[in-house]
């Protein structure tokens, strides 16, 4: 008896379930995820670009006489967490688009499943070029890493006199992978001597003693150790490099930029230059002055290049809802694919034929435990 | 590789397999009286860092009284871990306690992460370790020092504690047979919570060492050395304490040297790790030290 009024019970509940969920689709929202590592060793990062898409969020609450609402997923900086937080917004939030994720790796492990669901998805920051390549569903707002690889390379040959340098890469991150054979590549290229590379040296996310791979750096005496990957590993090593008296230049790509690379890194990492998206000391578009502003008001912070991202990420995906006339996922897409000039906090987005923005970056370098922008560096 | 690059190769290797070794230990000593892979153990590992950078960066504590402050907190912490997840478990199948441990490994983790965020925290190393010396053109951390010098002297400690005290006596009692032990007159609760206290207190001594030789601290930390000093445990024979020194110690060179010596695999690093294990495991299961013990009834 008692098993059959259990079992009624169940029924009435998943009724109810049904008709409530009917009845969010006629609801005045329209619903935005966003994936990103608010816990792990990228949940600086996570968090940086979370600030920057609530504080869009706030200055532009309602697209098409609806509110706009954010959903959370925390991706926990692994890959297979990233996958599960992107079904998770598809089938349990309903969301028409998706914000994320810091992290190429990460992006890459959601890639698929936005293909799959048809639902269009703006990454902040993922510089890596395969997150959106043969994805028609997978856009950016950032440059990509064969630039940024570029940037660095130039600025160890022509400012820094670097006619030899080491790799140390997080071999288990796609981003630092990636972003190295880039940074190779220019600057054997700039150095015309593939010898030019004296080493190429691996750890594994996470990894707390680069002891070993400094050691075998420093044998080799280059002018400058290229180490792209999370920005609380690069610290660390920067730190053991300088108490073993290894005192050649550091440099790496956008992921260094935290607060806590100079935390954890404290006196080792000043000096150390890394390229990255926006910078609130270079000048400025229109959209970045209301930026700073907000920013500043709300956080009583100076902003950072991932909450600017995060902030155009917001917008764009605004702005295709707008110009799509209405709230449906593949008429999003079709209306952020045709993004053109449009006007973000860190420079005009065009988006190519990938899905990619075509922006300059910015070198940053520490100084004095901040971060102070030297230069802004077109795009060829 | 010149000699000087592989004696501070050395140092490093050593200084790293000593913070293998303690932390080992904890799990060697729960295992030898409970058979319990007490997966807890590692997170205990974080539980001691963030007590003492709660310690000196809140509470404005000296750095010497924060450490032992947090030493203290993590073996309570080890000790209440046992009376409330493991004791009320023990006459249940040993796959149960196992499940508890695990269980308790994800509850300390997931509340670090609510309390402490995940965002990783700089650990604030005194001046005098952060420093390093040159001894014969090699320059080593001071830490790297006093690293080795800690886990040997609480080695001793521990050694001393085992052999030679009637405590240790009952440890070793309780580790043949619980049942015979008890009937000798052995208070078995209170040696085995006093085990979880000695082993949480090395692992919180380890945790702190580890914090200030990396000096970067999240909620997750204990993960990857606490799988490492596991197998670095059962690579020493599981169940002897000597085991696990010897197979932290071994665990932390191989590892070094494998990135020193053969940089093109550095990345396989942790899987070096597990190779060992499933190599242990395969060809000597007692590990190095241990020895063949039968399956108690």
């Amino acid at each position: 008896m008692l098993k059959r009024t259990f079992g009624f019970g169940i029924a009435v509940l998943l009724v109810l379930a049904m008709l409530s969920g009917c009845g969010q689709k006629e609801a005045k929202e329209i619903r935005i995820g966003v994936f990103e590592p608010m816990t792990g060793s990228s949940a600086a990062g996570g968090q940086m670009t979370w600030e920057g898409i609530q504080l869009a969020n706030e200055l532009y609450p309602e697209v098409l006489g609806k509110k706009v609402v954010l959903y959370l997923e925390d991706n926990k900086t692994d890959k297979n967490e990233a996958a599960n937080a992107v079904t998770r917004l598809i089938e349990q939030k309903k969301v028409v688009a998706i914000i994320g994720s810091y992290g190429s790796g990460l992006s890459m492990a959601a890639g698929p499943i936005v293909m799959k669901n048809k639902i269009p998805t703006v990454g902040c920051s993922p510089t890596n070029p395969l997150v959106t390549v043969d994805n028609p569903y997978y856009f950016r707002v950032c440059f990509i890493d064969p630039f940024q690889g570029k940037v660095m390379a130039k600025y160890a040959y022509n400012d820094l006199n670097a006619r030899t340098a080491v790799i140390i890469r997080d071999v288990q991150d796609p981003y630092a992978v990636g972003l190295a054979q880039y940074f190779k590549e220019a600057f054997i290229a700039l150095t015309g001597k593939t010898d030019s590379i004296l080493a190429e040296l691996e750890y594994n996310t996470g990894d707390q003693d680069f002891t070993a791979q400094l050691n075998t750096a420093a044998g080799k005496k280059p002018d400058v150790i290229f180490a792209p990957g999370a920005y609380g590993d690069a610290a660390i090593m920067i730190r053991q490099a300088r108490q073993m008296k290894i005192n050649c230049p550091f440099l790496g790509g956008d992921t260094w930029e935290a607060p806590e690379f100079i935390q954890i890194g404290g006196e080792a990492v000043e000096g150390a230059a890394l390229s990255t998206h926006y910078s609130a000391q270079a000048p400025g578009t229109e959209a970045a002055k209301t930026f700073v502003e907000a920013y500043r008001k709300k956080y009583n912070k100076e902003p950072n290049a991932f909450a600017a991202l995060g902030f155009d990420a917001y917008c764009l995906i605004l702005d295709a809802i707008n110009r799509a006339g209405k709230a449906e996922p593949q008429a999003i897409r079709d209306a952020i694919a045709a993004t053109k000039n449009f006007k973000g906090v860190t420079g005009t987005i065009t988006l190519d034929e990938n899905g990619d923005a075509n922006k300059s970056a910015v070198i940053l370098q520490v100084k004095d435990g901040k971060f102070v922008y030297l230069t802004t560096v077109e795009p060829d | 590789m010149t000699w000087s690059l592989f004696w501070s190769n050395l140092a490093n290797a050593v200084s790293l397999g000593s913070l293998y070794s303690l932390v080992a230990i904890g799990y060697t000593m729960v295992y030898g009286i409970l058979r319990l892979v007490n997966f807890a153990h590692a997170d205990l590992l974080m539980v001691a860092a963030y007590a003492a950078f709660y310690g000196v960066l809140v509470f404005r504590l000296p750095f010497a009284i924060s450490v032992l402050l947090a030493i203290v907190l993590t073996a309570g912490v080890g000790v209440l871990i046992e009376r409330r997840a493991y004791r009320p478990l023990r006459d249940s199948p040993r796959i149960t306690a196992m499940i508890s441990a695990i269980g308790v490994s994800f509850l300390l983790e997931n509340l670090g992460l609510v309390l402490f965020t995940g965002r990783p925290k700089s650990f604030p190393v005194p001046g005098f370790l952060g420093a390093s010396t040159d001894i014969a053109g090699i320059r080593v951390t001071n830490i790297t020092f006093v690293i080795v010098f800690v886990t040997a002297i609480l080695l001793l400690l521990l050694l001393y504690v085992i052999h030679k005290t009637k405590t240790g006596i009952a440890m070793r009692a309780l580790a043949r047979d619980f049942d015979t032990a008890r009937l000798m007159g052995v208070d078995v609760d209170s040696v085995i919570s006093l085990t979880f206290a000695i082993g949480s207190a090395l692992a919180a001594v380890g945790g702190i060492m580890w914090a200030l030789k990396f000096p970067q601290i999240n909620p997750l930390m204990g993960m990857m050395p606490g799988l490492k000093c596991f197998i670095a445990a059962v690579f020493g024979g599981i169940g002897n304490v000597v085991g696990a020194v010897i197979g932290g110690f071994l665990l932390g060179v191989a590892e070094i040297m494998l990135v020193a010596f053969l940089p093109s695999v550095s990345g396989y690093r942790d899987a070096f790790a597990f190779i060992i294990l499933i190599a242990t495991l395969l060809f000597r299961p007692t590990g190095l030290l241990g020895e063949k013990i039968g399956e108690k009834v």
